[in-house]
């Protein structure tokens, strides 16, 4: 091979690496650029508060599936930890006590995501499937809370956290937001962060380091359990009900808005700021869709092609690497 | 015209992994109808000589000729086209199918998709008949035993007119009455007329099934030899040579009062180790020889906590330590480079840097948080001592050439000195001029007092390094050889080797 060839090969390689490292910035931009060609009500500040606030419960679920994912596990049980969370949240608080309802049902959120890290790590079974048979317990316990019912709360106290405003923005976005500072600082500056992407790397290379993987993996699922915790408190308190029926499509699209941002699914890397692009990227398409009144059926579609467009340069890239 | 061609013939064959000859200008002649042995020792080449032939991997230059034609395999299925298969240490065979379903798979008898049993059974029938191997069609591949297992395997390159057989160390994972069957199979399809090529480093059994012996070297052709004038003794010269052609950094040897830094009683795991006891001195360097499967690493695995150990005490600086974890083990200054660095030491796809802090984190934190500056400033001072290319903490690993990984891997445990030292296949694929900065710095580690525990399959790396060596052979200590400053040294590579196949 001449010279010439290598240095254009190493040109190439280098210019598709920017692409597929960045690429989850480039389509942000152009999914905004082209939605503010469209519309005129796209680009306020009224609108883009409004897309902030929506995405924020989404957003919450990704930050922790963003962990338990580059940790090498999958959280499938955010939606039912959701339900639980808001559901018990409600209840607490019709019985007279919103603060405290509302603080239990998040930390109820870390409890179950800590106790699905123990059944994963001491059991030794693959957390896909565990998290799978525990979020159908969890919902059912949730429906054994409400007895199915819907739960009304009717103290303004409770409605605050999900419809309050902080100056322009809601409530829910400064939590979004300070969540992820919170998954950001733990995944980048700290000893913990660096076992998680070690363990997801390879596990078998950490524990011979001399990694309590066991106790890393626990603490990566109820880090991922309080994510869930606390976006489910905040949808029940957003509509002052609590109820057992909701928060399924909240799995799925909290770890597609991982992978779109660009973390592996196979663990061992990826970012934060990845995540938080991935659930904009989702968002923006859904309400610019709104916004041109295409109808609902057809977003799901495109949601859905954008997913597998993830997933495939993901697979790609593993390929090469 | 009337002398017929050799099965196969190997002219200059050469292969190249990275920076590592793996086979250098390999010349050969393999007879029909004859079993013709491999054997070296571990990364002599043998390995790669048989997936040559078999089209696993492609030589860089050579050429390899099929009954006096020249061929290319790019594919085990393309030599399959051109009767050779391989059968690999480990089984490739589906185990929830049946022993039929397994030997035609893909080459099912069948008229527009529709399978016809019928013929098939028929097929199948007379294969077992033609091969005298009996087994039974409709067992689950997963309740056979290995060597049955192994005779499927065999089955199904025969039901693909495969007239050679390339196999490598198919005894290796079969206790000694199935060894003793399929050494029967072998002889059978001999007679039948198959060719086979069998890669070994069993010598006795070589010895016994064998017509020729071909043996390489550190990559090299050394010889090929009629079995019938060989002998265990003989063939372990020709695998090692006699002359050590690494210089090993002289040795500096301890007091011999040092103080023992490390020390282990009857340790033992299930079966597979067993009452284990030795120690290490400050500055002493203990090597464990022995063959692949002899218990070596398992020895190692179960010092650091990666498996369970059933019973053993440990004690490091005197004192008894409680490691049931490789946690508790790099707590109490035990590393260990694993023998694949690939799989077990480094994480390919991290940076350099948070690869050789891993274990030390502590060390550069405050509270759990990481101190980058720190981190960055050690580290680089570490690699540019070991004398990494590029000495760049931020670089990922698999960034770097093997030797350079390999010093990745020990500054990994050289951030805070241990004090017992394992280092398991500490070469291992690694180029020449790597594996003697190793071996210099395993050498001036010894300088600073730590205890070194050395595994190697190379002979002349225990040798080189080692002030003692301990031969491990079924999981027990079997011997012991001691080198000394007198020249009245028991350490021969002959006599290790001897201890390690129990040859007298």
């Amino acid at each position: 091979m001449s010279n010439s060839n290598k240095k254009m090969s190493d040109f190439l390689r280098t210019k598709f690496g920017a692409l597929r490292q960045y690429g989850i910035i480039f389509a942000f931009v152009a999914v905004f650029t082209i939605l503010s060609s469209m519309t005129d009500a796209f680009a306020t500040k009224r609108n883009m508060l409004n897309v902030l606030d929506q995405a924020s419960q989404v957003g919450l679920a990704s930050l922790g599936a963003t962990v338990t994912i580059i940790g090498g596990g999958f959280d499938l049980s955010l939606g039912s930890v959701y339900a639980a969370s808001g559901a018990t949240a409600a209840i607490i608080a019709k019985a007279g006590y919103p603060e405290l309802g509302l603080a239990t049902g998040m930390l109820l959120g870390l409890l179950l995501g800590f106790i699905n890290g123990l059944i994963i790590t001491k059991f030794r079974v693959n957390s896909f499937v565990a998290t799978l048979a525990s979020g159908l317990v969890i919902r059912g316990i949730a429906y054994v809370l409400t007895d199915g019912l819907l739960i009304q709360v009717k103290d303004e106290r409770f409605a605050a956290l999900g419809r309050g405003y902080l100056l322009d923005a809601k409530i829910p976005v400064y939590f979004f937001f300070g969540f992820a500072v919170l998954v950001w600082f733990l995944l980048s500056r700290t000893t913990f962060g660096r076992y998680v992407y070690a363990i997801g790397g390879n596990e078998e290379a950490a524990r011979l380091s001399g990694v309590r993987t066991d106790l890393v993996r626990t603490l990566t699922f109820a880090i991922s359990g309080l994510s869930a915790g606390i976006a489910g408190v905040i949808g029940a308190s957003r509509i002052s009900t609590g109820q057992a029926n909701v928060g399924d499509p909240i799995t799925l699209s909290a770890i597609a808005a991982v992978v779109i941002g660009g973390t592996s699914i196979v663990g061992g890397e990826g970012a934060v700021w990845r995540t938080i692009f991935g659930v904009m990227l989702l968002q923006l398409i859904s309400n610019g869709m709104n916004i041109n009144a295409v109808p609902p059926f057809y977003q799901l579609i495109v949601q859905g092609a954008v997913i597998l467009f993830a997933v495939t340069l993901d697979a790609i890239r593993q390929r090469r690497a | 015209m009337c002398v017929p061609h050799p099965h196969v013939e190997i002219r200059g064959i050469s292969k190249r992994f990275g920076g590592a000859q793996a086979l250098a200008d390999i010349h050969l002649t393999i007879e029909r109808g004859t079993v013709h042995a491999l054997v070296g020792e571990n990364g002599a080449g043998k390995s790669t000589l048989g997936k040559i032939i078999s089209g696993v991997i492609q030589p860089d230059s050579g050429e390899l000729i099929v009954e006096g034609r020249p061929v290319r395999f790019a594919s085990p299925r393309e030599a399959l086209e051109g009767g050779i298969a391989m059968i690999q240490q480990e089984i490739a065979l589906v185990p929830k199918l049946t022993v039929l379903k397994n030997v035609f798979l893909g080459i099912e008898t069948n008229h527009g998709g529709v399978l016809q049993e019928r013929d098939t059974r028929r097929r199948f029938d007379e294969l077992n008949h033609r091969t005298g191997f009996d087994l039974p069609a409709d067992r689950l591949v997963s309740s056979l035993s290995i060597a049955e297992q192994k005779k499927v395997e065999i089955l199904k390159a025969i039901a693909r007119n495969a007239q050679l057989l390339v196999m490598d160390e198919p005894t290796a994972a079969l206790p000694d009455d199935e060894a003793a069957k399929l050494m029967e199979i072998v002889r059978s399809l001999r007679k039948a007329g198959t060719t086979i090529v069998y890669v070994s480093h069993f010598l006795k059994e070589v010895l016994s099934v064998a017509d020729d012996i071909t043996v390489l070297r550190n990559s090299q052709f050394i010889q090929t030899t009629s079995a019938k004038d060989e002998s265990p003794e003989s063939l372990v010269v020709a695998m090692l040579g006699r002359a050590i052609s690494m210089t090993f950094p002289p040795k500096t040897f301890h007091q011999a009062d040092a103080p023992v830094v490390f020390s282990v009683e009857a340790l033992s795991r299930g079966e597979i180790i067993k009452d284990i006891t030795f120690n290490i001195r400050a500055g002493e360097i203990v090597g464990l020889a022995g063959l692949v499967g002899s218990g070596r690493s398992e020895v190692a695995r179960a010092i650091f906590g990666a498996d369970r150990k059933s019973s053993g005490i440990l004690k490091i600086d005197g004192k008894e330590v409680q490691i049931n974890d490789p946690g508790d083990a790099v707590a109490a200054g035990i590393a260990f480079l694993p023998e694949s660095r690939k799989t077990q030491g480094l994480l390919m796809r991290l940076p350099i840097g948070h690869n050789v802090t891993l274990p030390h984190l502590k060390s550069i934190s405050r509270g759990q948080v990481i101190q980058e500056g720190k981190e960055i400033r050690q580290t680089t001072r570490l690699l540019q001592e070991l004398d990494v290319r590029p000495p760049q903490p931020r670089e990922r690993v698999d960034s770097l050439s093997g030797g350079n990984q390999q010093k990745v891997l020990f500054g990994k445990w050289l951030f805070q000195r241990p004090r017992l030292l394992i280092a398991d296949e500490p070469t291992h694929g690694v180029d020449v001029g790597a594996k003697l900065a190793i071996y210099q710095l395993i050498t001036s580690l010894t300088k600073e007092g730590l205890a070194v525990l050395l595994i190697s399959s190379e002979l002349e790396e225990v040798m080189g390094l080692a002030h003692r060596v301990l031969v491990i052979r079924q999981g027990r200590i079997v011997a012991e050889f001691k080198d000394s400053l007198d020249g009245q040294s028991s350490l021969t590579e002959d006599v290790i080797m001897r201890a390690a196949f129990a040859a007298e």
